[in-house]
Formats: structure tokens, C-alpha cells, sequence
């Protein structure tokens, strides 16, 4: 009797750059990645906070440095990545949340996207009356 | 066949264990017509051209999950997607991703079945039931709680759409959580704390990171990362309500 051998070699494939193989997967990895510029951009509104408890001058100076050009390019590059972010999270919202029934329907995944940013959307916008309405 | 008058080019990995170091591309032409599937390409090969091609196929029709794939990058069903869709083009089927190749189109999925027998894919009733009390009632909403996640064919597609599983494969993964919660949600069933443990563990709901592309790939629109998203509240509510109902035995 000959002695069997085992000729199963399973093999397994590397992970390595897995995030550059699918469009899917570098959207995702974009959606992570402005994670990183929203938390910067709480520091700066954080070391503002610190500077107006430090008095006038101290608050001016960084209201003055947020004006400089270099400031101003980064503001519109955060904006657009906030804006990619605000979206990206509510695609995913629908995904995070118990099935939501009215009138003994379920509520399809695209109205509850929808509606978190028709309220970011308006938000934003009361915000910016109110800045232009106390503009001096 | 008589009909057919155009010709597409399959590239399919192969990979022959007794042979093989590595997997390779192989390229075989093959005639086809519109109503031609990749799964009926795979099979012109293996009946006309290389009968050493080896791939799971079994109803052709997306019932019973056999010929999940990687098709042009993508994990889909062999059965329903066409070749005319690659045409004039070249088409490449692969396994799919995130498993390991037992040979070819064939991938080993031991470990697929190992969880999906862990998470007792079946209704535990919480008290048993006597004929004679008839049958369980449930409300349209009750339904609708798990409905979507029993139409899950285990083709894991999921898996192959799944970065997380395929860096860790402790992670139980989109599929098995799905179904996990199937029964979970399910008014009848009373195992719920059981499954709980798994659902808690490091390698349970926590180790998915929202990607998303499960759900997005899943031919039955089971939703799985909506089933895997729900269970991290469900997580984390079953944590702190620990405190508030102490159940012993270190639980």
C-alpha cells in the first residue's frame, strides 16, 4: 500500500497597496483620510479659543493670521474636503442605524442621506445669515 | 453555438498546487453569444479547450452561491454576469479575494463554514412551544427586522469585498455577522446573549471599519454592513447595561 501525500497548497495571496486595487477602496481611504484635516482644523479653532482667553491683542493676532493668503488657500482646500466628508458620512449614516419604519414602511436608505444633508446644508447656511447679519 | 459569431478573451488565473509556485494568468479565446454568462465561458473551456480548469458551479441561476468570483477586479457571480458586458474587451476571472487558492477558480472557505457554524445559524426558541399553542405570530414589522439578511446564499462575495477580513481573518466578517444578526433580530428566536459574545468579541463587529463595499457587492441585497453597524450599538448598549443587570459567570 502506498502512502498517500497531500498535495493541497493552499495559497494565499499578499494585502499589500489592497486600497489602490478598487476605485471603492480609495474612495474609502479618502473618506479617512479627511478625518485627519477635520481634527486639524479643531486644533485651530482650539489654539483661537486660547488666544481670546489670553486677551484683545493675542485674539487679533490670530484673526490677523488667519487672513494671510496661505491661510485663505487652506481655508478653500478644507472646505472642499469637509465638504467630501459631510458627504461621505452620510452615505454611511443609513448603515449605522436601526431600520427606521413610518406609516409601517421601512425608510429607504437614501432618505435618511438625504435628509442629513439637506440639515447640514441648512445649518451651514443659517450660520453664515447670522455672520453676515452681526458683520459690522 | 450556430449563432454565435463573436469571440472574447477569458484570462483566468490558475493555479495547479502539484505544479504551480505561483498563480499565472492563462488566456483562452472563447466563442460566445449575448445570453452567454462568465460561469457558461468557464464552461465552453473546461468542455472544449482545458479540461484541468477547475471552478464550484452548481444551479446558474444565483440561488445557491457556488460561483462567486472576481470578475474584472470585481467579486460577482459567475451565473449572472454576462460576457457581453467585457466584450470587445478581455475579461479577467480570478478567485476571489481574501481566501486561499485550493486550486484555480477554487478557493478554501474551511474557515467561512468553521464561523458560520459558531454563530448557531438557527432559531434557539426561547421556551419550547407544544404543538397544540399552534404556531409563532409575527408582525409585518417583526418581519421586516430580519428579512433582508435571510436572503444571504453564502456566496461570500462579501469577504472578497472585505479589506478588514482580508488583513485579519480572525474578523468574522460581513456574511457571518449578517446572519448572525438574521437571528438575532428574529422575534422567535432566544439566543440572542449567546451570539452577543461573539458579536462583542475583538474579532466580532468592532473589527469592521465601515467600508461599506460588502454591501455594495452582495447580489442578494442583504445589506450586511447595515446588519454589521447596527450590532456596534447593540455592542456597546449590551456593554454598559452590564453594570445596570450584573449576569455572572464573568459575562
Amino acid at each position: 500500500m502506498s502512502t498517500q501525500t497531500d498535495k493541497r497548497r493552499p495559497y494565499v495571496r499578499p494585502m499589500d497597496g489592497w486600497w489602490k486595487k478598487d476605485p471603492y477602496f480609495l474612495r474609502y481611504m479618502a473618506m479617512e483620510a479627511t478625518s485627519v484635516l477635520v481634527a486639524v482644523y479643531a486644533v485651530i479653532l482650539l489654539v483661537g479659543l486660547a488666544r481670546l482667553s489670553q486677551g484683545e491683542a493675542a485674539y487679533n493676532g490670530w484673526l490677523a493670521a488667519l487672513k494671510s493668503p496661505l491661510s485663505v488657500a487652506f481655508h478653500g482646500l478644507i472646505l472642499l474636503v469637509f465638504a467630501y466628508h459631510t458627504w461621505s458620512w452620510f452615505k454611511v449614516m443609513p448603515k449605522t442605524m436601526p431600520m427606521i419604519f413610518l406609516g409601517g414602511k421601512k425608510l429607504p436608505q437614501a432618505a435618511i442621506t438625504w435628509t442629513g444633508v439637506v440639515v447640514a446644508v441648512a445649518v451651514n447656511l443659517l450660520v453664515l445669515c447670522m455672520l453676515v447679519r452681526v458683520q459690522p | 453555438m450556430a449563432e454565435s459569431t463573436k469571440t472574447i478573451e477569458i484570462e483566468v488565473l490558475r493555479y495547479r498546487p502539484e505544479q504551480d509556485q505561483e498563480p499565472f494568468y492563462q488566456t483562452y479565446s472563447v466563442p460566445f453569444a449575448d445570453d452567454w454568462s462568465v460561469l457558461q465561458g468557464l464552461q465552453y473551456i473546461k468542455d472544449d479547450l482545458d479540461s484541468s480548469l477547475s471552478f464550484r458551479w452548481s444551479c446558474r441561476m444565483a440561488i445557491c452561491g457556488s460561483c462567486g468570483m472576481m470578475i474584472a477586479g470585481v467579486p460577482k457571480l459567475g451565473c449572472r454576469t454576462f460576457l457581453r458586458n467585457y466584450y470587445p474587451g478581455k475579461v479577467r476571472v480570478g478567485p476571489l479575494n481574501h481566501f486561499p487558492i485550493e486550486r484555480d477558480l477554487v478557493v478554501e472557505i474551511d474557515d467561512f463554514i468553521a464561523k458560520l457554524e459558531r454563530i448557531k445559524p438557527y432559531i434557539i426558541p426561547k421556551q419550547p412551544r407544544r404543538l397544540d399553542e399552534g404556531e409563532y405570530l409575527q408582525t409585518p414589522q417583526q418581519l421586516e427586522q430580519f428579512r433582508q439578511f435571510s436572503a444571504c446564499i453564502n456566496c461570500t462575495l462579501c469577504y472578497a469585498a472585505c479589506p478588514q477580513y482580508g488583513l485579519d481573518p480572525e474578523f468574522m466578517g460581513p456574511g457571518i455577522l449578517a446572519l448572525l444578526h438574521r437571528y438575532n433580530a428574529d422575534s422567535r428566536d432566544g439566543a440572542r446573549e449567546e451570539r452577543m459574545e461573539l458579536v462583542n468579541a475583538e474579532e466580532g463587529v468592532w473589527g469592521c471599519t465601515a467600508v461599506g463595499y460588502c454591501s455594495e457587492v452582495c447580489p442578494k441585497q442583504v445589506d450586511p454592513a447595515n446588519a454589521v453597524n447596527q450590532n456596534k450599538v447593540n455592542s456597546a448598549k449590551d456593554y454598559f447595561l452590564r453594570f445596570v443587570t450584573p449576569r455572572g459567570a464573568g459575562k
